[in-house]
């Protein structure tokens, strides 16, 4: 199988002297749903404009589907389609004119283009808006057309650069059911997102920069494994004054109604409950305080910058 | 890219470049139409009757294949400096630049959507001109050939001038300081042989003047400079910003971080 992407030891200084990327290695496997994760500043933006070359790369080696942005570039634009972080287009012109002129600029003759961008705005839920200048859609409405624009010349690799942001939760589950079915289809899929429950529930591999490195490049399910501590909030049926003392649990009192409890890896929940049970305390419900994947995210990004911080 | 695929692109820039320019045609093809029915009258009409002859030829004749010339300039330079610079700002360029056109293609889809508007801003000009004079085509082949080649010219003018800009101001600034007073001083009004000596050989050294001289061969049959060194030059200016324009492209100056 090829490699959808192959980034190897890419580096880049902007002009203002700053060094965004400090040598990274990343592999994306055909077919594969990414998420590169990271804080505000980390880089994420800055490699995937190097990879759809709205950013020149200071070094390094990228190829898309095995064709090297150095020595084949229009081979590799051909295979991608981008989403950026940013709204890029023109506010003037119509929604339709938007995705066909799009796909014309893939070679796509008008004909072909308007059945391809029919498909898309349908599938996207804009083919009602497709006469409006776009600057009158709405910030989701907007993100979508953006979506469209980059599918309609159907390339293999999808790249999106926090497509969610600022989409409404019933429209960000549709999106996501639009993407799962797109990467069931064949696509692909390469995104960036600040929701970590995102990443968790789409995401087959996970990569974690920070600072212009990669911190860690895994399965989600590998990187899940690594949460050695898992804290609970339960809802107790009758309020206390203290946390309760625990044999094998530590716990900690929220508020009079409310308990936080730690469960290491290799504690099961059914042992914290009777030992609650034998102190009189009642759970009557309970939750998970942090998404799994964001403690562990904050967890790691907070120990890369205390290394930092010594270095 | 196959040559199918980039004539496809080609076509999809220049489509779209025309589509902008003729929505918007209260900006752009309406104001053309306006000012110089107004030049028309008042220097053709009510002034050119008490001026009489120029090189021959009523004043109105005279001056009806500078102003068309001008026109045709000014809307030219204007089409590819508003529309690539208002891409850049809105960051709609990155559509092009993600995308597989090559470099020659989008220079050429932006120029001939300029020389789209130039040709029909000055087509607009010569019709209305004919309310006010006769045109005779005096030689029809040097008439389209300045033409076509100097909204050619303009509209890379444009181009660069696109590339290097970083905020509005920038891309009024050669249009009203350089062109504009070019255009006036190029002989669009006057022979140069009414000028004393001195800015006789000053006037020689403005590039518009041959341009216009050689347009207004075309239609009345008589220049102050010899027509074959007129279009040479503009060809040789062309080649010059062509070069210029794809080696910015190739590095992507300004759009590309
Ligand atoms: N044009 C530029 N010139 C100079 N520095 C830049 C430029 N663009 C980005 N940077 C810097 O590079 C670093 C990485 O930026 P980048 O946009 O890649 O971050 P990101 O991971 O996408 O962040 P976010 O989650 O906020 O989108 C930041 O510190 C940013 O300030
Ligand atoms: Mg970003």
């Amino acid at each position: 199988m090829t490699d959808a992407l192959k980034i190897e030891n890419l580096r880049k200084t902007y002009d203002s002297g700053f060094e965004a990327l400090k040598g990274i290695d990343l592999t994306v496997r055909e077919g594969d749903f990414f998420a590169l994760l990271g804080p505000n500043g980390a880089g994420k933006s800055t490699t995937l404009g190097i990879v759809c070359s709205l950013v020149n790369k200071t070094s390094g080696k990228v190829s898309v589907f095995g064709h090297d942005i150095d020595r084949d570039l229009s081979g590799a634009k051909m295979n991608l389609g981008v989403v950026p972080q940013e709204m890029n287009f023109n506010q003037f012109e119509k929604v339709i004119d938007i995705v066909v002129t799009q796909a014309g600029y893939y070679g796509i003759p008008a004909k072909r283009a308007r059945v391809s961008a029919e498909y898309y705005l349908k599938e996207l839920g804009l083919w009602d808006k497709r006469n409006e200048p776009a600057r009158m859609l709405s910030g989701g409405m907007k993100r979508r057309l953006m979506i469209a624009r980059a599918l309609v010349h159907e390339p293999k690799l999808l790249i999106l650069d926090e497509p969610t942001a600022g989409v409404d939760i019933e429209l960000r589950r549709s999106m996501w059911t639009f993407l799962q079915e797109m990467n069931r289809r064949g696509t692909t899929i390469i995104l960036t997102t600040h929701y970590l429950e995102e990443a968790e529930a789409l995401c087959r591999n996970i990569a974690i920069i920070d600072h212009g490195s990669i911190l860690q490049n895994t399965s989600t399910r590998d990187l899940l494994k690594q949460l050695s501590v898992e804290t609970f909030l339960l809802d107790l049926s009758e309020p206390v004054s203290e946390a309760p003392e625990l044999p094998d649990f530590d716990t900690r009192l929220v508020n009079e109604g409310q308990l936080e409890i730690d469960v290491r890896q290799g504690q099961n929940l059914n042992a914290a409950f009777s030992q609650l049970d034998a102190k009189g305390l009642r759970v009557v419900s309970m939750r998970t305080k942090a998404n799994r994947l964001e403690e562990l995210f904050l967890r790691m990004v907070q120990e890369n910058s205390r290394k930092g911080d010594k270095a | 890219m196959s040559p199918d695929a980039k004539l496809t692109a080609l076509s999809t820039i220049v489509v779209r470049e025309v589509r902008r320019f003729t929505r918007i045609w209260p900006q752009t093809l309406l104001p053309p139409a306006v000012t110089m029915t107004l030049y028309f009258v008042i220097f053709g009409n009510l002034i050119g009757s008490r001026i009489g002859q120029m090189d021959g030829h009523d004043y109105m004749a005279f001056i009806v294949p500078g102003l068309i010339m001008m026109s045709v300039i000014t809307s030219s330079y204007a089409n590819v400096v508003s529309s690539f610079f208002s891409m850049k700002f809105q960051r709609s360029i990155e559509e092009l630049l993600v995308s597989p056109v090559p470099n020659y293609i989008i220079l050429a889809g932006y120029v001939a959507g300029g020389m789209a508007r130039g040709l029909g801003v000055g087509l607009i000009v010569t019709v209305l001109s004919l309310g006010f004079t006769n045109l005779s085509l005096h030689h029809p082949a040097a008439t389209v050939l300045t033409v076509a080649l100097t909204s050619m010219l303009f509209s890379l003018g444009g181009f660069i001038n696109a590339m290097l800009a970083t905020k509005f101001d920038d891309i009024s600034i050669v249009p009203t300081f350089v062109l504009t007073p070019l255009t006036y001083l190029g002989g669009v009004f006057y022979s140069i042989q009414l000028l004393p000596d001195f800015w006789r050989a000053v006037s020689m050294a403005n590039p518009i003047l041959y341009m216009v001289n050689a347009f207004r061969y075309g239609i009345l049959g008589i220049s102050d400079v010899n027509v074959g060194v007129s279009l040479s030059m503009i060809v040789l200016f062309i080649v010059i910003l062509v070069v210029l324009c794809l080696r910015m492209l190739a590095r992507g100056r300004g759009i590309r971080h």
